[in-house]
């Protein structure tokens, strides 16, 4: 053995990757304290968590300016982008498991294993925002998955939430395999798995790999459109997110999105050169999502239901970004990154007032549980009807500039007939949403009084958050748009 | 100065400061709300002060770039067209929180909703960008929404999202038609731009819809749509008789203004926006108009509910407005913009009475009524004056603004606009309100007193004074018009050579103040070049 075997670590730039380090090290600190800890008494962990991914804010903040630079052999990429979705990652966490604690008290499950599992679940989304190698976007992918099994199966005692978690498992198993399948005959095809170095070879190539190629990226669509929860992939979403607690229902359908929308955003760049394929797949996924997403909505009298058909349809408003950007590159990744963050606060927000419905270990989620609150707690109806008004998409909320942002990313390159298809669903939507405020700021209630539980200072603080956000990043769009566009 | 914005916020920031009040000091929010809209109904009569009716220019504008990255500005400004409107706006804010002081379910709510309304109406009044306008025009949905769902009757919940959805539906594809527009403007400057001046200044010369000319009916209609939906205009009107029957007294009145951003939004936007595509859509737009003139008429005949008879009868009357502005004559388009006043003053005082027998028996029923005139005299004498307004007797502010639209559609249908038959059909239309008014009052005051009836009082000196004010304003309206129509004339003649003239020789609207003062300084140095050589 003359040839001793040589591993060359790579030369890696700490300081990019200093956030994602931060929240796991918060995680593994929450994980040792949480053993220390006697039970039900979380308020420590909580703090240390949120501490944690304040400073991993900050540490984003930082390296907001810096220039584009990849490191650790080209597994990790520093850019704007990245950097602008891990920001929207963290806040989602953060306000997540702000108005956990209260929530899971209530609903009996009080258990302090729950907060390192958001941050590692947060962690895998970080990862799977900042790399442009496909093998590190499963790697992300796994990460985020694991732990939202775990989380979703957290109230035991409860059949839905063990149901909810087995079907997540199961169809999530799967959409990984297909993820991972289609990485391989990307792999065979370009003999790469930077998906820089995909995108750049198989221009030099002859036609002979396109079929496999393509191939690949199908297969990958179907793995990321399960967890993105485009349709026809999206069955499992409204059972697993009425199944779930409240906490992880909201953190699955905001986390977990933006983290899979990143990585889709990456992977349809790379192959740019062939929208002419994958843009009417696309197009037709985005309408029969909106449209699929928006009609079953109507029909629900759960509100958890009712946000996990919303997500839906949402996932099929945001698709016309990657469309419009495929046509002018200039297009659609300001619109992108704003319409998640402006998605991510009112569903965090909605998910928020929502989990006040819990009870003495029940759940109290149908649309009726909520009547009555605009005397019980008067600034959580508030706050849920922002929240409702900005789904819906009207002014001044974060939801409308979103929207606005799609139509004229639509107009623009000249994909009209999408805008009106936003158009047209933005009109059904309007219909369950305001069900969910009628229900919450206008019904009385007789026994409404004693079916809410009171508004804990931490969920009043992320209801402020996300209603002063909601309305605060549509106001001051400008100075909102160049941050995350990293300027 | 400020006074456009002031006039905006100041029911919104009474609205925030209400609701800052804890619920049980009823007394004080009310009190509050009324000193809030009195206020700015006082601040707003400063407009007519500094409104200098010589020119078409907007004026006390204020710009200000806001979202810089979209291209949206805060852009505000006042012109003949608006000034009346917010005037009414504020106005019949006024009245509708002082007949509002006897609600006692969720008091601060009822004047906060009132309030955000009333900003909501104001802003869109005066916004010249079209982003803004929109953000206006959306936030009373909600106020709206909330109005009729809590304080509402019977069949609240079905009204009031009927009438939201109808009305984003309409709107919402006008968002889209002002992206298309922002977008064109983009092409055609380089600049991205929703600012109304900018982009009418572009059109003007013909040099933005040059290279669009097959997507300008499509905008048009995007708009046209919205702003039908919001008039209402048939086919598009059948939420407003859920809406009308089913609010709280103060929701109609509110409404009365509020559909005036319909054909005010038509007349700002449609016509000066698509004059290439206006001749086409001419005809479409007044046969609706005429249609709903009838149909609106018919129909109020045979409503069991006065508060129908008023959703229906407001469709017709929002039919010679049609009518008038889409007549594109001068004569036509002022009678169209002095009706949007004259409805606005009309129906609010028919809803106030309405509202005052609604508060004595809870019905606004026919079939329980009967014989008021004996039991209720100055009520009857107060319904009587508004009713005739509402048919156009002369005399009444409404004959002015009706027979003006009513000749410009003539003189329209004798260039060949459109049919000479429709015109004759919307005469019909005049005939018909009388018949359907006259019915009401017959069913009202005429008849049997009912016996449960014998104890209902009479108005008191608060309700007299509130209706007695609107009564001085249909006086007159009808016997000296030109207060109010002198000042739009300037506004109105430069709209009509907007729309109907050639490409290059459309007036621009200017918003400085400076235009106006450079102007002054012209026409004195003209007069006194006159006297240097005579």
């Amino acid at each position: 053995m003359d040839k001793a075997f040589h591993f060359a670590i790579p030369s890696i730039e700490w300081s990019a990757l200093l956030p994602i380090i931060i929240v796991a090290l918060t995680g593994i600190c929450a994980f040792v304290v949480e053993m220390f800890q006697p039970k039900r008494e979380n308020s420590l962990i909580v703090g240390i968590s949120v501490g944690g991914l304040i400073l991993s804010g900050v540490a984003l903040f930082l390296q907001m300016d810096q220039p584009v630079f990849a490191t650790a052999g080209e597994l990790f990429l520093r850019d704007p982008f990245g950097t602008s979705i891990q920001f929207i990652l963290v806040l989602i966490s953060a306000l997540t498991i702000l108005f956990s604690e209260s929530y899971l008290r209530e609903k009996r499950i009080p258990f302090g294993e729950f907060y390192p599992l958001v941050l590692w679940s947060t962690v895998g989304a970080m990862i799977m925002a900042t790399t442009s190698n496909l093998l590190v976007i499963f790697l992300g992918l796994e990460i985020l998955s694991v732990s939202l099994y775990v989380m979703a199966g957290m109230s035991r005692s409860e059949e839905k939430s063990e149901e909810s978690a087995l079907k997540y498992f199961l169809l999530g198993a799967f959409a990984s395999g297909f993820l991972l399948y289609g990485i391989s005959f990307v792999y065979g095809s370009t003999g790469g798995l930077d998906l820089d170095f995909v995108s750049t070879t198989w221009a030099h190539h002859t036609d002979a790999t396109k079929p496999m190629l393509l191939f690949g990226l199908a297969l990958m669509l179907i793995g990321l459109g399960f967890k993105t929860s485009l349709v026809p992939f999206h069955q499992w979403t409204p059972d697993v997110y009425q199944g779930a607690p409240t906490n992880v229902s909201s953190f699955m359908a905001t986390a977990s999105k933006v983290a899979a929308f990143a990585a889709l955003w990456r992977i349809l760049n790379a192959f740019g050169p062939l929208a002419s394929y994958w843009v009417p797949v696309i197009s037709v996924l985005a309408i029969l999502t909106m449209f699929a997403g928006n009609f079953a909505a109507l029909v629900q009298k759960d509100v958890k239901r009712i946000l996990g058909y919303s997500s839906i349809a949402n996932a099929g408003y945001v698709l016309i970004a990657f469309i419009a950007h495929s046509k002018d590159y200039k297009v659609g990744a300001g619109s992108l990154l704003y319409f998640l963050l402006s998605y991510s606060l009112m569903t965090i927000g909605a998910f928020a007032v929502v989990s006040l419905g819990a009870k003495n270990g029940r759940e109290g989620t149908k649309l009726e549980d909520l009547n009555g609150m605009w005397k019980r707690s008067p600034f959580a109806a508030v706050a849920l009807f922002v929240c409702m008004a900005s789904l819906i998409g009207l002014p001044p909320t974060g939801g409308f500039v979103g929207k606005f942002l799609l139509f004229f990313d639509a107009l623009r390159t000249g994909f009209w007939p999408l805008a009106l298809v936003l158009a047209v669903n933005s009109v059904i939507s309007v219909y369950y949403y305001l069900a969910i405020a009628r229900a919450a700021f206008v019904a009385d209630s007789d026994e409404s009084e004693a079916k809410l539980s009171k508004m804990s200072r931490s969920s009043t603080s992320v209801c402020a958050i996300c209603v002063a956000g909601v309305i605060g990043i549509a106001i001051l769009y400008t100075p909102v748009s160049s941050f995350l566009a990293g300027r | 100065m400020m006074l456009l914005s002031v006039i905006t916020f100041l029911p919104l920031a009474a609205a925030l400061l209400l609701m800052l009040l804890p619920e049980g000091k009823a007394k004080t929010i009310k009190q509050g709300a009324l000193v809030a809209t009195g206020l700015t109904f006082l601040v707003s009569l400063g407009l007519l002060t500094k409104f200098d009716s010589g020119s078409y220019a907007f004026q006390l504008s204020e710009n200000h770039p806001w979202i810089t990255a979209l291209g949206v500005s805060y852009h505000l400004g006042v012109d003949g067209i608006s000034l009346w409107l917010v005037l009414l706006t504020t106005f019949l804010s006024v009245i509708a929180v002082a007949c509002s002081l006897k609600v006692e379910t969720r008091v601060r709510a009822f004047m906060a909703c009132m309030l955000m309304l009333e900003s909501a109406m104001l802003g869109s009044f005066l916004s010249l960008d079209l982003v803004l306008f929109f953000v206006f025009f959306e936030m009373t949905l909600i106020p709206m929404w909330l109005l009729i769902n809590i304080w509402g009757g019977e069949g609240r919940a079905k009204a009031a999202n009927k009438f939201l959805i109808y009305t984003f539906a309409g709107s919402i594809f006008m968002l889209v038609g002002i992206v298309g527009l922002g977008y064109l403007q983009f092409q055609t400057t380089g600049e991205l731009s929703f600012d109304l001046v900018k982009i009418q200044e572009q059109v003007a010369t013909g040099k933005f819809w040059a290279g669009a000319l097959t997507t300008e009916p499509f905008i048009f209609w995007a708009f046209a749509i919205a702003l039908l939906v919001k008039t209402p205009a048939f086919p598009l009107h059948t939420w407003i008789p859920d809406t009308y029957a089913e609010s709280p007294t103060a929701g109609p009145i509110l409404s009365s203004v509020m559909v005036k951003m319909g054909t005010y939004g038509l007349l700002r936007f449609c016509l000066p926006l698509f004059p290439d595509t206006l001749p086409n859509q001419v005809p479409i737009m007044v046969t609706l108009a005429v249609i709903g003139i009838v149909y609106g008429a018919i129909i109020a005949a045979v409503q069991p509910d006065m508060r129908r008879v008023m959703a229906y009868s407001s469709l017709s009357h929002m039919g010679f407005i049609l009518l008038g502005i889409f007549s594109l004559t001068r004569i036509g388009l002022l009678g169209g913009a002095y009706q949007q006043l004259n409805h606005g003053i009309t129906a609010t005082i028919l809803f106030l009475l309405i509202g005052f027998l609604y508060q004595r028996k809870g019905s606004t029923l026919f079939k329980d009524y009967g014989g008021l005139k004996s039991q209720m005299p100055i009520f009857a004498a107060l319904f009587l004056i508004a009713m005739l307004s509402s048919v156009g007797l002369p005399g009444t502010n409404g004959f002015v603004g009706e027979f003006l639209a009513m000749v410009g559609g003539f003189n329209a249908a004798y260039n060949h606009q459109f049919s000479l038959g429709l015109i004759v059909v919307a005469v019909f239309g005049v005939v018909l309100a009388a018949v359907y008014m006259l019915y009401m009052f017959q069913r009202m005051f005429y008849g049997e007193v009912k016996e449960d009836n014998k104890t209902l009082l009479d108005l008191k000196g608060p309700e007299i004074a509130l209706a007695g004010v609107l009564v001085v304003f249909i006086l007159w309206g009808g016997l000296a018009p030109n207060t109010f129509m002198n000042p739009m004339q300037t506004s109105l003649n430069a709209t009509l050579k907007m729309s109907t003239g050639k490409a290059g020789q459309r007036p621009v609207w200017t918003d400085t103040d400076a235009f106006i003062e450079a102007k002054k300084e012209t026409t004195h140095r003209l007069a006194m070049t006159a006297k240097v050589n005579p």
